[in-house]
């Protein structure tokens, strides 16, 4: 069965209280080297169809999710289906957080379109850079993936909609031969076409270099530089943070005395952190397709346009995440998570610039292990990697010889930063597995709290 | 278990398939198209989960994932293909594909694959230790179990908040090779979760208790009171919260800490689970999970820890979340020593990896957690073996701290890519004066090097101590892949670790 018959034949008949039906096809195409030759590749492909059934039933309105990844062969296996989430949602009982399903706003021009798969192929032109790249005296360590993901989302208002959406990344680990340095770039893609393997190890690879004089630092308070990767991860925490929910009921670090922090000024900066579908080479789909609901989202929202929300708009806390049922609870707008984070506002300053204008500070890679140690002020932990640089007088002057435990909140990186730079398109190295299209600016903090000394390399 | 009590139980829905003659086309066209290795999995995950906020449903989503996986090796060099449709014509597709991208990537390799060999075990079954799969209960019992402990705690006095929620997990995998092992195997998961908030609406803050209880490879019987004591925990969580949203927080310093297994399991899956896995070690995961302070060349050599440290690796110990018969690779799976005597003796290992340390045979670490993923050397349960000379209770061990910190629970947990810097929070943290316990304080982690860690391990509780727990979400490799994995330990107590406060760090 081709998805458009497989939604309209789970949104055929009664439909209970409504019915929302999500069909997603996959495929993924990935490249992994270590030690400088390749070792896990391979080409995958899935099927996933879910149905949110709406039941009337005593004291509500009841859902059940269910999705299946096994292939639907007949109308009977669909209406097994169907049936099956209907019985989840009986079974389940009246939700808490109930709205009507939206209502269609247009025709999808796309909807009757078929899948659109990537394959091994799409690599053709990295493989080519990558052999050239492994033959150096370097140790080469990465990974490159590309996933479409097609879906096509019916409800049992009249929505329509179909969506592609590609996921691309490569990641390059670079160390000396004796491993004793590393370095790491990493970037995200739609289609492959721009990405440079030669280039980027060669990048990474002048990193490298910094690391010919070596110094130890102690533990404490220094005047950091973040590259656009470790300032995208610390504000991806930030941006998953800012549920409206914990909010209201007073368990989040954006709730306050008399209600949620909105309008709290956080810098003078005029900074806005947003999520927007229509980001230029950073698009996702244009409507809400949600499987489960939890703080922000709600399966009752599948089929509700996405749009763009400001989480922080000129240095103050402008919008917190919640989705339409939450949005009737509370009295406020829908504001439904994105799936880009972008941060503008910033300078025209590169990385360059700001190095060039640092009298003694540090120059990290990226960040790894990221958590939260405490929700009331969001205090996250974690570790520097793969290069952490001493500046001085405008110059990397050495490679610190360790790496750093940190423990900061993003709170406080977006209220202390002294200066901020160029947004561009960035990957974040702690989540990437979840979250690529960002686009973020370099930072300066004053005084990161660099609170112990990893010996790790 | 017997064998036969084992295949009656593994879902005759799955056992159905026809699995005898995917693998057949699968592993014809393999060797046809000329792989020296080739193996097939066909698993079906089916899951469900249920979470409620104040006692009401938020979400309850059933899940089913069902697929086929070829993997092969072609002039030593991996292809890997997966795809859902389970017939003979798909099945040799499948291995079309996984010979043609290991025909595509092997310019690139630099490396031959070389494997351990393994004895061949046909057409074997085996099923986890559990009574009542929790896929056979119905949604409605589980919600209104959960919905009755939300209400118990919510009618507590300082309970603003609770979220209470239920993972579940029947795992059915096929493997066949071309050596002629064939297994069928089937297992379960279930993981509880609760939390209590308190909310200081006056004073601006909130602090939240959530039960201990953790994933365990058991059914259904695990939430009515076998393997945990609920109704007890239920019965505590509210004043243990209220005594920690009141507590002092903490001065910073170096303190003698008595760990609680529910706390110390986390510690060992991140400082000795992933340093002992040995494609880490030797750079397999340098770009991503990273690599390990303890490498091969101090295999018998390196001090890990005091000599009270004696830690096993095992796919066997009942309920454990990595137990299961047969791994991935189609290997037999057992127990064996990583830390002996305070040093290290050994490493988990895949077929791909123990000839690379010189050994004859792997010890069955090898797992996919999809049929759309590929095998790779994942964590075995990993646990640290009490005292068995002597019984000392976990009391025991806190008398003998004058000036010190007794940490119950997990909760916030960050290690370096090298396994050596670490910080970890808890549920509950009590103050120790004088060998007794004196209140809870607030805001403490403790920070530590691995090594100078588990080199203070001063004391070790005996087997009445000893605990398993683990976690369902282990992340490792490239796609990222999640496994579940079990850790077992008894209470132990460590001289002079750094304790920071929180708070402080922050400001």
């Amino acid at each position: 069965m081709t998805p458009q018959e497989i939604v309209e034949r789970a949104l055929a008949g009664p439909v209970g209280a409504g019915r929302a039906v999500l069909v997603t096809q996959t495929s993924e195409a990935v490249l992994r080297w270590a030690n400088s030759t390749m070792t896990t590749n391979g080409h995958t492909t899935a099927q996933d169809v879910a149905v949110v059934a709406l039941e009337a039933v005593e004291g509500g309105t009841a859902v059940g999710v269910v999705s299946s990844g096994a292939p639907l062969r007949d109308t009977a296996a669909v209406d097994a289906l169907v049936d099956a989430a209907r019985r989840a949602a009986r079974a389940a009982g009246p939700a808490r957080d109930v709205a009507p399903l939206p209502e269609p706003t247009g025709d999808d021009p796309g909807w009757l379109d078929g899948a659109v798969e990537t394959s091994i192929g799409v690599f053709g032109g990295l493989v080519e850079g990558l052999a050239e790249v492994l033959d150096r005296p370097q140790r080469h360590y990465g990974f490159a993936s590309h996933d479409l993901s097609t879906v096509w989302l019916g409800t049992s208002t009249g929505v329509r909609r179909r969506w592609v959406q590609p996921t691309g990344s490569i990641e390059l680990n670079v160390k000396t031969p004796d491993l004793d340095g590393s370095a790491w770039t990493g970037r995200s893609t739609a289609d492959f076409t721009d990405v440079d393997v030669v280039a980027l190890a060669a990048d990474a690879t002048s990193r490298l270099d910094w690391g010919r004089r070596r110094v130890s630092l102690p533990a404490g308070r220094y005047e950091t530089l973040l590259p656009p990767s470790a300032v995208s991860d610390f504000l991806l925490m930030l941006a998953w943070s800012m549920g409206g929910r914990p909010a209201q009921e007073g368990r989040s670090a954006f709730a306050g005395p008399d209600g949620p922090r909105i309008g709290e000024r956080l810098t003078d900066r005029l900074l806005t952190l947003a999520s927007d579908p229509a980001a230029p080479g950073l698009e996702y789909a244009p409507f809400v397709a949600a499987l489960h609901s939890g703080d922000g989202v709600s399966v009752f929202d599948n089929g509700a346009p996405a749009q763009r929300v400001e989480w922080l708009r000129d240095g103050s806390v402008a919008e917190l995440a919640y989705s339409r049922p939450e949005a009737a609870e509370f009295g406020t707008a829908f504001a439904p998570p994105g799936d880009n984070l972008l941060l503008t506002g910033g300078s025209a300053a590169s990385m360059a610039d700001m190095v060039a204008g640092t009298r003694r500070g540090l120059l990290l890679t990226c960040l790894w292990y990221i958590r939260e140690v405490d929700p009331e002020t969001l205090l996250l932990t974690g570790l520097t990697r793969d290069g952490v640089y001493l500046v001085e007088n405008g110059e990397v002057v050495a490679e610190v010889d360790h790496n750093f435990r940190f423990n900061h909140s993003p709170l406080d990186i977006v209220r202390q930063a002294t200066e901020v730079g160029a947004t561009e398109r960035t990957l974040p190295r702690e989540w990437k597995d979840w979250f690529t299209r960002v686009a973020m600016p370099p930072m300066r903090v004053p005084e990161l709290n660099m609170s112990s000394v990893s010996p790790s390399r | 278990m017997a064998d036969r009590t084992d295949s009656e139980r593994i879902d005759p829905a799955f056992r159905a398939l026809p699995l005898a003659q995917l693998a057949d086309a699968a592993l014809g066209r393999a060797r046809e198209l000329g792989a020296e290795h080739a193996d097939v999995r066909v698993e079906r995950i089916v899951a469900q989960s249920v979470e409620l906020r104040d006692a009401g449903v938020t979400d309850v989503v059933d899940s089913s994932t069902e697929g086929l996986a070829v993997r092969v090796l072609v002039a030593g060099t991996w292809g890997f293909a997966s795809l859902v449709e389970l017939t003979p014509e798909r099945a040799a597709a499948a291995a079309e594909r996984a010979v043609g991208v290991a025909r595509v990537l092997a310019p690139l390799a630099r490396e031959r694959v070389d494997r351990a060999a393994e004895p061949v075990y046909a057409g074997v079954e085996w099923c986890s230790d559990y009574a009542v799969d929790p896929l056979t209960v119905p949604t409605g019992d589980k919600v209104a179990l959960l919905a009755d402990r939300s209400r118990c705690l919510l009618a507590a006095p300082g309970v603003d908040h609770v979220e209470a929620g239920l993972a579940v997990v029947r795992e059915n995998k096929f493997y066949a090779d071309v050596a002629g092992t064939s297994t069928l195997q089937q297992r379960v998961r279930t993981a509880p979760s609760l939390t209590a908030t308190a909310v200081d609406r006056d004073g601006g803050g909130f602090e939240t208790m959530s039960s201990l209880a953790p994933p365990a490879a058991r059914g259904f019987e695990y939430l009515t009171g076998t393997g945990w004591d609920w109704d007890g925990e239920l019965a505590r969580l509210p004043e243990w919260l209220a005594e920690k949203a009141a507590a002092p927080s903490v001065e910073p310093g170096r303190y003698d800490l008595v760990i609680d297994p529910s706390n110390l399991w986390l510690t060992i899956h991140e400082s000795v689970g992933h340093a002992t896995e040995y494609d880490r070690a030797i750079g397999y995961e340098a770009a991503y999970a990273g690599t390990s302070f303890a490498t091969p060349d101090l295999l018998g050599t390196l001090r890990y820890g005091s000599p009270l440290m004696h830690v096993t690796g095992d796919r066997t110990v009942p309920h454990g979340l990595a137990t299961i018969g047969y791994d991935d690779d189609g290997v037999a799976t057992g127990a064996w020593d990583l830390v002996r005597d305070g040093i290290l003796v050994g490493y988990q290992l895949d077929r791909t990896f123990a000839p690379r340390l010189g050994l004859d045979r792997s010890n069955g670490c090898a797992f996919a957690d999809s049929p759309h993923r590929v095998p790779l050397q994942r964590m075995a349960n990993v646990s640290l073996q009490p005292d068995g000379a002597v019984d000392r209770s976990t009391d025991d061990l806190i008398a003998g701290v004058d000036d010190g910190i007794y940490v119950v629970g997990d909760r916030s947990w960050s290690i370096d890519m090298q396994r050596a810097n670490f910080q970890f929070t808890g549920q509950r943290f009590f103050r120790i004066r004088g060998g007794r316990l004196a209140g809870q304080l607030r805001d403490v982690a403790y920070q530590a090097l691995t090594t100078e860690f588990w080199g203070s391990l001063d004391g070790l509780g005996g087997p009445s101590t000893w605990r398993l727990f683990g976690a369902m979400n282990c992340g490792k490799a490239q796609p990222g892949q999640s496994a579940a994995v079990g850790h077992g330990c008894p209470s132990a107590l460590f001289r002079q670790v750094n304790v920071l406060n929180t708070r402080a760090e922050g400001l």
